[in-house]
């Protein structure tokens, strides 16, 4: 009998905190997947971040650093350069990312710097207990916005892929959610993608993943499932939103919209 | 054979990081230290070392922290309003042990404050700054020389506590050009392996982790004790402080940076009039060289704090001599800088109080007076 799936030896064999129905356990097993795949492992170092993915380096076996809030692409930045065949990325959630850290990503991004990131977004701030995030839709609710984020009060959410993707500087920007198999299926291919175009030194690489939050959703882990694909998909389209190509030597912009990657 | 050279103190600096094997440097243009980062963005590629103008203050530090973790010897500079945002990254280096110097160029504050010398970061550099129990050693250069010689120091002490280190210097220090004796390059390749630098496993079975993070108290409250064992060695073995004609002096002026200058003079035109004054100037301002300035005090009737500032050192001269006697100051502020005649004035001034004081027999206090405000 042939052994079709095994734990990639990259992922940790320990419980993590993540609540029930929370798809980073998904999202930190395709990472690992995708480093040993590569045979990249053995050069990665992963910059965790302030939020649900502080902990990510007991749940990944590679070398980490913990950064401060938002400022882990600056924190990427100095490992790069210090150790440029190492592979580095970081795990950022929408708070950290597109709240406190949009100086770090924008200017790690045009810059060109050759990391990658990985962008969890799940339209709030988790860890600190559901407070309105930047990404958080107009009408959801939130311990900070309980009668429904308004434009009014609070603005529009930040398309961060699309924004990211206006700049010269990325070599490949991708926006995937995990909802359901055929999505997870193409949100491990983009991941893996990303970590592949940093080895071959293309440049800055950005997988923005739409992920549930259960626990401060309000629902259970199958609503939180369904909301992605009837809520936060519509505002946040899937597909890629910038890729220079394998060989890095033919700009091609594609069209930010939405539809299946490609 | 060592390099003389005519050089601005800021790019001595620089000079001297490279020469003591520093690879990366990350910052953002401030007044008055921006011949840092100008000679580094040549400098550093060079030695194939990396030089990033980065989107901030925050964004720089917290380069310098995954340059340092990643086991660079690294870099940042910066002038009062800077280091306020550097704040942030300084004290999760302290708290992940990562190695950087880190180099304030005093301008004047509060807010935007100005742009010309002064030493009101003091507080900010000793006692704190950041958030957490945390001390950083911090390095009070009064010369180009000094600088150069410091910076050298400030590498090899980063790495060997593992920790950020600080030069405190001011605008007149790193404006000013003075010959200086360059030091040799560092061989990178002899310095002890980092065995904690996030370089990636490379064949190792276990994973490094930088971090500041401890859920559990009980093993917080462990890091911090083990980071206070730290600051009680430093305490016990890097005191640093220069004497000057201190054997007889009745009246111990103490002052850093560019104003220990201005006071060696000042102290001179008061030789000259036969009062018996003296300078202790502190060269690590955290540990505080509180032994050699309780010695200095031993034979001494007063002290007298001089800054460019409202008096921040002066506690700390206070506590080094268990306030056993009366603790002066004087103090210019705003970029004012304060010239050797006034200086003298004011230890005339004070000489002139001793003896009025011995014949009223008036105990041990203290009082300040700057130039500002008049004389109390």
């Amino acid at each position: 009998m042939n052994k079709v799936f095994s734990r990639p030896t990259v992922l940790a064999d320990v419980v993590t905190h993540y609540c029930p129905g929370c798809t980073y356990g998904i999202i930190h097993r395709m990472v690992a997947q995708a480093l040993e795949e590569l045979d990249a492992a053995d050069r990665a170092v992963g910059v965790a971040s302030v939020g649900c993915t502080v902990l990510a380096y007991d749940y990944l076996e590679c070398d980490f650093q913990q950064a401060a809030h938002g400022r882990a692409p600056a924190v990427a930045t100095g490992i790069k350069r210090a150790s440029p065949d190492s592979i580095v990325f970081t795990l950022q959630g929408d708070g950290d990312l597109a709240a406190i850290g949009t100086a770090e990503i924008v200017h790690a991004a045009a810059r060109g710097e050759n990391v990658t990131v990985f962008f969890l977004n799940n339209t709030i701030y988790g860890m600190t207990g559901g407070q309105m995030a930047p990404t958080t839709l107009l009408g959801q609710r939130s311990s900070t916005s309980p009668a429904g984020r308004t434009q009014e009060r609070a603005g529009r959410p930040i398309k961060v892929s699309e924004m990211l993707a206006t700049l010269d500087g990325p070599a490949y920007i991708e926006r995937v959610a995990v909802d359901k198999p055929g999505n997870v299926v193409r949100a491990k291919r983009a991941i893996k993608k990303a970590l592949s175009y940093q080895q071959q030194g293309l440049g800055f690489t950005l997988v923005e993943v739409l992920s549930t939050c259960p626990t401060n959703w309000g629902m259970t882990p199958d609503e939180a499932l369904a909301r992605i694909g009837r809520e936060v998909v519509p505002y946040f389209p899937l597909g890629v939103y910038k890729d220079i190509g394998e060989r890095g030597d033919t700009a091609v912009d594609l069209p930010a919209k939405g539809g299946e990657p490609a | 054979m060592a390099d003389r050279l005519l050089m601005k103190g800021n790019e001595a600096i620089a000079e001297a990081a490279v020469r003591a094997g520093c690879r990366f440097y990350a910052g953002y243009p401030i007044t008055p230290q921006n011949e840092i980062p100008e000679y580094m963005s040549s400098r550093l590629f060079e030695f194939g070392g990396h030089f990033i103008q980065a989107e901030s203050e925050v964004a720089a530090i917290n380069m310098v922290y995954g340059a340092g973790g990643a086991g660079m010897r690294a870099m940042t500079s910066s002038s009062g309003p800077g280091i306020s945002l550097k704040q942030e990254g300084i004290s999760y280096l302290v708290g992940s042990e990562v190695p950087a110097v880190v180099v304030n160029i005093m301008r004047a504050g509060p807010g935007l404050g100005g742009i010309q010398p002064a030493q009101s970061d003091y507080y900010q550099a000793v006692k704190g700054g950041g958030h957490g129990d945390y001390h950083l050693l911090v390095l009070a250069p009064e010369s180009v020389q000094e600088l150069v010689d410091l910076t050298a120091l400030a590498f090899d002490r980063a790495d060997h506590y593992r920790a950020p280190v600080l030069i405190l210097g001011d605008a007149i220090i790193g404006q000013i050009m003075e010959p200086v004796t360059l030091p040799d390059f560092v061989d990178l390749a002899e310095l002890p392996a980092k065995e904690w630098a996030t370089t990636g496993k490379r064949g190792r079975r276990d994973k490094r982790i930088i971090n500041s993070l401890y859920l559990q108290p009980d093993q917080l409250e462990r890091h911090n004790q083990q980071l206070q064992d730290k600051y009680r060695q430093m305490a016990r073995t890097e005191q640093r402080s220069a004497g000057y004609l201190l054997e007889d002096a009745e009246l111990v002026l103490v002052a850093y940076g560019s104003t220990a200058r201005i006071c060696r003079r000042a102290v001179d035109l008061a030789r000259a009039e036969g009062i018996a004054a003296g300078l202790l100037r502190p060269i690590t301002l955290w540990p505080f060289p509180t032994d050699a300035l309780a010695k200095a005090a031993a034979g001494a009737e007063a002290l007298l704090v001089v800054e460019m500032s409202a008096g921040q050192m002066v506690d700390d001269v206070r506590l080094a001599i268990d306030c056993r006697l009366p603790v002066h100051f004087y103090g210019r502020m705003g970029g004012v800088v304060p010239s050797p005649a006034e200086v003298f004035e004011e230890i005339r001034h004070r000489a002139g109080d001793r003896s009025a004081g011995r014949s009223a027999g008036s105990a041990a206090g203290s009082t300040a007076s700057s130039g500002g405000d008049g004389r109390e």
